[in-house]
């Protein structure tokens, strides 16, 4: 009976190790969305083209300029966060004033013209980026499973940056102006607390979060000009799923259902595509509001 | 709540409420510009194959039906749905399937194709009204996502194939559509019946409920009327139409495949209707013509085309958010 059922672990651990690298993305993007909401009440639609951006920004530096991995993990985010700034500052703060769904559609539109720039520039196939040495020896050996170490270093990396995030938000006193001016932006620059710069920070902070991601997922999945809007869509029903009131909530939601993914890949293949999306119904149905959103 | 006023107000600014004519409802209940532009409208419809490809332009009407349904949500009920394709898309796949393997005539696969769009709009918008704004879009796309994914594993949609070579057939069992004129005259009457039911929708004592449910959700609740239940019938109203839109389609190109079903066919349909202008009678289909010629016109060169709807897309948000015949109106001072 037991032998059994280690067999069954060892056959299905590499499903379940993939739904919880998947669950780290998940979590790191709609962590990024939520944030963003949080603040510009703009949902990020752009958010999986500049996942894209991150990783092909990592490839960039590493055949271009010769950076390795470790340095495109911190480089590619303040570039690709830069750029967040320019399109903050340019278009996305014409909008706060205006209904959210127009920031839907601009953030869509500037995901189309940023995918058909990097399709036409380097084509729909996908390049190779080998994850740094250092990652990339024998697996470790769980005892009941071999796991790569690079994916074990994406899940770690992922959940230690969601809780740096979730300190930041909750224990800084950074983190202390977001929350007030989430609440309530006109107060908190009354008191002399810079808000538009704020604003712009957040947003930039979370499409950093997107492409540090991206850099994560560099060396796992090929970097190709579609890998971001495959994800996107799958992290909204998971932001649907956790509701966007609460930062650890989103990280949780991301990271649980990810796991799910994984089981269902074990047990029922055919639906492991579609899990995610069931289970968002189901939720929306017995609790529209979100897992950990307020109503 | 405030934020949803925004779009209202957007909306409704090509309708500048001093120049509405005293209500003097002419043809079919439209006033006056709209008569002469649904005259011009027809008047283009049956002049145009004369001079451009019949096979373009029945492309063309089908999309423009799809952006008319789409509108009737997102112009006249303020609910963004972006997940439009899953009804077109199984509209399409249906129709194909029933003419296909069914050996239907081409009316009847049409009219499954719609009948399968309005029940899958049945369940999706039960679901999806439960939230509204941002989330109804997010919900309404993850959704068709779930569709998506089923269309590439169901055995009767053959995958990445898709559906191909799906017989015209004999409209009613009678006429044979092999001809692309014939066809094309079908095709047509099926679009202006279509427009005219979405716009006799809107006229109707329950289009002034949805009306009023876009303008102030809470005062329609408190009036009485149960707004989820008219959210819901526009939802399939507007599914369904999709869905004959997408089983035309799939008769006149003769292929189904996963880009009808795909996310970015959902977007397609967005920027249609907001490029021709958002809550206007002709402007999707203004729109609809513009993005699919575009996608005819500009096919050889790849990549550009996303880019450019990307661009036209950003610029419609930020710059002229009533649309092409949103700005006329306002220009000619009509309504449109």
């Amino acid at each position: 009976m037991l032998e059994e059922f280690l067999f069954q672990l060892e056959m299905s651990a590499p499903q379940i190790v993939l739904g919880l690298v998947n669950g780290a993305f998940y979590a790191l993007l709609s962590l990024g969305l939520a944030v963003i909401f949080g603040m510009l009440n703009v949902i990020n639609f752009a958010h999986g083209a500049q996942f894209m951006m991150g990783a092909f920004v990592a490839w960039m530096l590493l055949n271009w300029a010769g950076i390795p991995y470790w340095g495109a993990l911190i480089l590619s985010p303040l570039i690709v966060g830069a750029f967040g700034v320019v399109l903050e500052r340019l278009m996305i703060s014409r909008l706060y004033k205006l209904d959210h769904l127009y920031g839907l559609l601009l953030t869509f539109g500037l995901a189309l013209i940023i995918e058909g720039l990097f399709r036409n520039g380097f084509g729909s196939s996908g390049l190779p980026y080998a994850p740094p040495a250092a990652l990339s020896g024998a697996p470790v050996d769980l005892g009941f499973m071999m796991l790569p170490k690079y994916r074990l270093w994406v899940v770690a990396a992922a959940f230690v940056v969601c809780i740096a995030t979730w300190l930041v938000i909750e224990k800084t006193r950074l983190g202390a102006y977001l929350r007030a001016a989430t609440e309530n932006a006109p107060l908190v620059q009354a008191f002399g607390v810079n808000v538009p710069r704020l604003v712009t920070l957040t947003y930039a902070a979370g499409v950093a979060l997107a492409a540090l991601a991206g850099v994560l997922a560099a060396p796992i999945y090929s970097v190709n000009p579609g890998m971001g809007s495959n994800f996107i869509i799958t992290v909204f029903a998971v932001v649907v799923i956790g509701g966007m009131g609460s930062i650890l909530g989103s990280v949780i939601t991301g990271f649980g259902l990810g796991l799910v993914e994984g089981l269902t890949r074990v047990v029922y293949p055919e639906a492991s595509a579609t899990v995610i999306f069931v289970i968002m119904a189901i939720v929306l149905l017995a609790r529209p509001a979100g897992l950990f959103g307020r109503a | 709540m405030a934020s949803a006023t925004t779009l209202r107000t957007e909306v409704s600014q090509g309708v500048p409420p001093a120049t509405l004519p005293p209500s003097a409802p002419g043809l079919l209940g439209l006033n006056r510009a709209q008569g002469i532009a649904l005259l011009v409208m027809i008047a283009a419809v049956v002049v145009c194959p004369f001079f451009l490809y019949p096979q373009f332009l029945m492309k063309l009407l089908c999309f423009a039906l799809f952006a008319c349904a789409f509108n009737l949500l997102i112009g006249y009920v303020g609910l963004l749905s972006f997940g439009h394709a899953a009804y077109f898309g199984m509209g399409s796949y249906v129709a194909a399937h029933a003419a296909k393997v069914w050996g239907l005539t081409p009316e009847v696969s049409i009219l499954l194709g719609g009948v399968a769009g309005a029940a899958f709009g049945l369940v999706f918008g039960w679901i999806a009204i439960r939230r509204a704004g941002i989330y109804f879009a997010m919900i309404t796309l993850a959704l068709a996502q779930m569709v998506y994914f089923f269309c590439l594993q169901a055995p009767f949609t053959h995958g990445e194939d898709g559906i191909q070579s799906i017989p015209r057939g004999k409209l009613f069992g009678l006429i044979d559509l092999q001809a692309d004129m014939t066809l094309y005259w079908f095709i047509a009457a099926l679009f202006l019946a279509g427009f005219l039911l979405v716009q006799r929708v809107i006229r109707s004592p329950f289009g002034q409920v949805l009306t009023a449910i876009r303008e102030n959700e809470p005062r329609a609740t408190s009036l009485g009327y149960r707004v989820d239940d008219y959210k819901l019938v526009a939802f399939v109203l507007s599914a369904g139409i999709a869905g004959i839109a997408g089983g035309a389609k799939a008769i006149t190109v003769g292929i189904a495949t996963l880009t009808d079903v795909h996310w970015a066919m959902s977007g397609e349909v967005v920027l249609m209707t907001l490029l021709g202008g958002l809550g206007t009678l002709f402007g999707p289909v203004v729109g609809a013509g513009l993005v699919v010629g575009m996608q005819t016109y500009l096919a050889p060169y790849g990549a550009w085309v996303t880019i450019i709807q990307g661009v036209i897309f950003v610029l419609c948000v930020l710059a002229f958010r009533a649309g092409i015949v949103g700005e006329v109106a306002r220009l000619l001072r009509v309504k449109l």
